[in-house]
């Protein structure tokens, strides 16, 4: 098998069409005008020895490692630093630079300790490798003077000696060992764009300083591992590479954990996991990571994963471990005896958008096919239901346009309702180079998010609007653009339906939407509107980002609509830079959508009442498909409370704590007869389970997830599960038990089922997956290598659709009880309901959940920074503590939901988006008071959950 | 929640979310706004819940949109074992 290499060009790749040709040591290289001398030399095969330069960032050009010599100009100029010319002639080896590189590397080997042996680096350091390269043999000066190396220089205290940093929790930083090439500092600005690193100090004593001389972790540090990746030495290094030492081989896969599907090489030992390498070819992330995916895996191997089956007759009983085979067996009587006492339809099931397409498919296809019904739905619910209907209905496919590549080509992004550099950070910081490099952007958003002004970016428009009023206010953007002359008549006449723009212009020029009017309930300034509006429809390629700010309110469908419209309007679809992108939550929220997660479709979006569809799937699958559609997961709930609905098979997810109105699902859980929950852990729902099957972690299973940009990559196996089977093989195992023919041997003949039966996946195999890395559906007859940029030449619906959107304030509205207003939203350690992320270090960053709330606010209740506050609405009420800022607007408070104990889904009510039911997560209305500590209905929870978590013959009840 | 509690809220629950679905299709033409909210419904909407929906229609339709009342002609009517 063996490490999986990358070769590192030394600078990046040059954009330019015009190629030039030169000779590099008598061989014929033709590469892009502005490629370096040193990418070019690579190129032909021939690694120039350099130390300050990386293909990830810019050349800097200050080890001199890297000279060249070119006939015909004087001088050895650095080959990182010097563009190629055409017909240039260079020299990479040649007396002189052999003399002037073996001087330069002697004098940084003379300032670094010589412990190579013990060093953690060993076997991966460059210093080392071109000390070698060049042929150093013997290093004339010592350690007598001065020197970064020792902390003491014959007893006396050396200061330019610094001791190690050890703050944070998954690199190291030793000075000691530093070459100050600056690598780390320029990934920093250029890859990730924190800006947390500077060169302090000139000449001998520069340094490397997070922040204003601070430990990493009290600085600006996001931990997103760019600088552990760009140092060339040991000076930062991976903890867990100097605990275990360096890896042996790799296997290229996806990260877990957000819609950005980030790829990497999991580098290991053995079976052990050594750390995850973001991977350069990786379509999406191009070599960069968050600290997610980079660093919080160790819930993999957290001492409360759940590892044997366990079944109990009653939630209030201990668990009772048992064998996979008793625990199948009595999970399918039980779903037998249940379907026969209270009929086929009283049970259902729930996939998860964490596993993988195939798992996915399974759990659907199980429903369908062994349960007889179409009580199938997903979480995806939760966040991105309305984009599937909104997208479907204008576009014609409920998937986002573009992908990530195109945000280098965008002239201005609208961000709405998204908060990318927390629940997106990579792609945040591929956007946030493209803003530096001279892009704007406009954001809307109720809080001032780190888009809005950070490190060397600042959005042109902040449209700070009221928590509710989004249709109101890109309705009246598309006012501006309609009354204004500056919508796109050409695009429209040639892809959408005329008569449908002419009703919708009527429609948005009459003057209610005007900014004028839409400020009086939006709060937002009339001249802000107009100014992001011109600048959206006038300023080039524009590109428009949302994610669960938009889809997560009652009238979140109708959001998605005024988007796309806007994007019609403009003509900002169908070609690079531009186009209409959903940020999908969670890692396969898309792949969960695509493969027939929801109660009235089949796999690519079908709707379940098409007898063609369900031929295919009756004649393969030798059953008789339902025609109605099934529950959604709250009429689930609400039939269980009813008496209906009584069993329900869950993988993967945590409906009690990411479902909003936690009393409800409660009590719908409790009605219940069986139910299952598959998971790593005992989560929230397991507290009302009656069976708990052990899962499996993305490490430890082949398949694939689909990221936000509808790409389809693939999830490699690592090393054997710990709970003994993949989830696939669980689900499989439990419709044997059920009785079904089910044989897969592995999961790349569950997806060639979906090809065979998808048209959008018809071209789709591991086998063309291996060859292609990554595809992005549709991948089929008409597009063979998939699709990365949709609506090229006309809407796959045909004619792109205008669709009226009239604002509905909701329902949902403040009053004397409640006079706030609380929106939610999520930080960049954590991930979703945390139950990963808080099993790791990440905690680090953020351990509890807290109140933001505006310092005006705050006064009028008596509330300091810190103090714990009662947060109440009409669905319940809950505790935590607040956080007085004003990056949130007066009348406006928000809060994250990571942790089980702030329960922030108490306080959620059950109004939803009225077509897909997506719940409003975005709007609630509170009181906030003083208080003492946790509410009644925390501590009767926690005494439950703890109850519920015992296990026989274990002591202490597992977490 | 007792059960006579749940039922009222599922009435107010069925009714709110009809409604929702009809204030969208206001926006529509007439015909286009019936035949929109009816197809919404029929295609969204598990047999249970239209039967809810069709409880309350039938018992004279209170409180419903009277866009869902105009369209509860094209809903379909779930067939009675179906649950
Ligand atoms: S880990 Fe990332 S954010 Fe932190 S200093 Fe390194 S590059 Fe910057
Ligand atoms: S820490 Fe590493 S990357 Fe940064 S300057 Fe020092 S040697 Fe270079
Ligand atoms: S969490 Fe998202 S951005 Fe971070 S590494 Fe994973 S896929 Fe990439
Ligand atoms: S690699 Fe070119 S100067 Fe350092």
């Amino acid at each position: 098998m063996g490490l999986v290499h990358e070769i590192d060009y030394g600078t990046p790749a040059s954009k330019a069409e015009k190629q030039v040709t030169l000779t590099v040591d008598g061989f014929s290289v033709t590469v892009p005008e502005g490629t370096s001398i040193m990418r070019a030399s690579m190129e032909a095969g021939i690694q120039v020895p350099k130390l300050c330069a990386t293909d990830m960032v810019d050349a800097f050009g200050s080890c001199r490692l890297c000279l060249v010599e070119i006939e015909g100009r004087a001088g050895t100029p650095a080959s990182c630093t010097t563009p190629v010319a055409p017909g240039m002639v260079v020299h990479t080896q040649t007396s002189r630079l052999k003399d002037i590189r073996k001087g330069v590397m002697e004098l940084y080997i003379s300032d670094h300790p010589l412990d190579c042996l013990t060093c953690a680096a060993n076997g991966d350091c460059e210093l080392q490798d071109m000390a070698g390269a060049v042929g150093l043999r013997d290093v004339r000066y010592g350690y007598e003077g001065d020197n970064h190396v020792r902390a003491k220089n014959d007893g006396v205290q050396n200061f330019n000696w610094m001791p190690k940093d050890e703050s944070n929790p998954y690199f190291t930083y030793d000075p000691s060992k530093c070459i100050v090439c600056s690598r780390c500092v320029r990934a920093c600005e250029e890859v990730q764009g924190t800006f947390a690193l500077t060169i302090e100090g000139r000449g001998f004593d520069s340094r490397v300083s997070p922040g204003a001389h601070e430990l990493f972790l009290d600085s600006e540090c996001v931990s997103c591992g760019a600088c552990v990746q760009a140092c060339p030495t040991a000076t930062l290094t991976e903890k867990s590479v100097i605990q275990i030492g360096q890896p042996e081989h790799s296997v290229v896969t996806t990260c877990a954990y957000c819609g950005v599907g980030c790829s990497f090489k999991a580098e290991m030992r053995g079976e052990e996991l050594v750390r995850m390498v973001p991977w350069k070819d990786g379509k999406a992330n191009r070599g960069h990571s968050c600290v997610k995916g980079r660093f919080a895996y160790g819930y993999a191997t957290h001492k409360e994963r759940i590892l044997n089956p366990m079944i109990r007759e009653k939630i209030t009983d201990p668990w009772r471990e048992v064998s996979w085979e008793e625990a199948l067996t009595h999970t399918a009587n039980e779903f037998r005896r249940i379907q026969y006492q209270y009929g086929r339809a009283a049970i259902g099931g729930i996939t998860s958008s964490r596993c993988t397409n195939e798992e996915t498919f399974l759990v659907q296809k199980l429903i369908r096919q062994g349960f007889g019904n179409n009580n199938v739905d997903t979480c995806a619910r939760v966040c991105h239901s309305p984009t599937g209907y909104g997208l479907g209905q204008t576009y014609g496919t409920s998937a986002g346009t573009q992908d990530f590549d195109s945000v280098e080509y965008t002239d201005v992004a609208l961000i709405i309702g998204a908060n990318p550099a927390s629940a997106h950070p990579v792609f945040a910081s591929r956007l946030k180079k493209r803003l530096r490099a001279g892009a704007k952007l406009i954001v809307i958003d109720p809080r001032r998010t780190e888009m809005v002004k950070s490190a060397h970016i600042e959005a042109a428009h902040h449209l700070a609007l009221k928590p509710g009023t989004n249709v109101a206010v890109v309705t009246s953007l598309a006012h501006v653009i309609v009354t204004e002359g500056l919508f796109n008549e050409a695009f429209i006449r040639e892809r959408c339906d005329w008569a449908e723009f002419q009703d919708y212009a009527e429609f948005v020029s009459d003057p209610r939407h005007s900014p004028e009017e839409v400020e009086k309930l939006s709060g937002v300034p009339a001249e802000t509107i107009r100014g992001a509006a011109r600048l959206y429809a006038t300023g080039g390629n524009g590109a428009i980002y949302y994610g669960l700010g938009v889809t997560e309110h009652s009238q979140g469908s109708t959001t998605v609509i005024a988007i796309a419209n806007l994007a019609m309007l403009t003509g900002n679809i169908g070609r690079r830079g531009v186009g209409v992108n959903p940020l999908r939550g969670q890692n396969n929220v898309q792949g969960a959508c695509d493969m027939g997660s929801f109660p009235h479709e089949l796999p690519g979006y079908r709707h379940i009442s098409g007898d063609a569809v369900r031929d295919i799937y009756d004649s393969l699958w030798g059953v008789k498909l339902d025609n109605e559609p099934g529950l959604r997961i709250p009429n689930m709930l609400d039939a269980a409370v009813e008496g209906t609905f009584k069993g329900i098979y869950i993988q993967g997810e945590d409906i009690l704590q990411s479902d909003p109105d936690t009393k409800h699902v409660s009590a719908g859980l409790a009605a219940m007869e069986c139910v299952v929950v598959q998971d790593l852990f005992l989560n929230e729902t397991a507290n009302y389970a009656h069976v708990f099957l052990p899962g499996s972690t993305f490490l430890e299973k082949d398949g694939t997830f689909t990221n936000a940009e509808r790409r389809i990559n693939r999830v490699r196996k690592v090393m054997s599960p710990k709970n003994g089977y993949a989830d696939w093989e669980v689900t499989q195992k439990l419709a044997q038990a059920m009785g079904l023919n089910w044989n897969y041997q592995h999961p790349s003949e569950i997806m060639d089922e979906v090809a065979k039966t998808t048209p959008s996946f018809a071209n789709v195999s591991y086998e063309f997956l291996e060859k292609m890395g990554s595809v992005q559906w549709p991948c089929n007859e008409k597009a063979p290598e998939g699709t990365p940029i949709m609506h090229i030449d006309g809407f796959v619906r045909g004619k792109g659709k205008f669709i009226r959107t009239e604002y509905v304030a909701t329902d949902e509205k403040t009053g004397p009880r409640f006079p706030l207003l609380l929106t939610t939203g999520r930080i960049l350690s954590q991930y979703n309901v945390g139950a990963q992320t808080r099993r790791t270090d990440n905690v680090m960053w953020h351990d509890e959940d807290r109140l933001e709330i505006h310092p005006h606010d705050a006064e009028n209740r008596g509330l300091r920074d810190g103090d714990w506050v009662r947060l109440q609405s009409r669905a319940g009420e809950t505790t935590l503590r607040a956080l007085v800022t004003d990056r949130v607007s007066p009348g406006v408070v928000y809060t994250t939901f990571h942790h089980p104990d702030t329960q922030a889904n108490v306080i959620t009510t059950d109004f939803s988006d009225w077509a897909t039911n997506c719940p409003e997560y975005k709007v609630t209305a509170v009181q906030v008071a003083p208080s003492n500590g946790p509410s009644e209905w925390q501590k009767e929870y926690n005494e439950q959950a703890h109850q519920s978590r015992r296990i026989a013959g274990r002591l202490e009840a597992a977490e | 929640m007792s059960l006579d509690e749940h039922r009222a809220s599922t009435r107010d629950k069925i009714i709110r979310m009809a409604n929702q679905i009809a204030t969208f299709f206001h926006s529509k033409p007439r015909e286009e706004g019936i035949a929109g909210t009816a197809e919404h419904i029929n295609k969204f909407w598990e047999p249970r819940m239209r039967r809810h929906l069709f409880e309350i229609i039938d018992a004279g339709g209170d409180g419903l949109d009277e866009l869902v009342l105009a369209a509860s002609s094209t809903i379909r009517r779930p067939a009675d074992a179906a649950a």
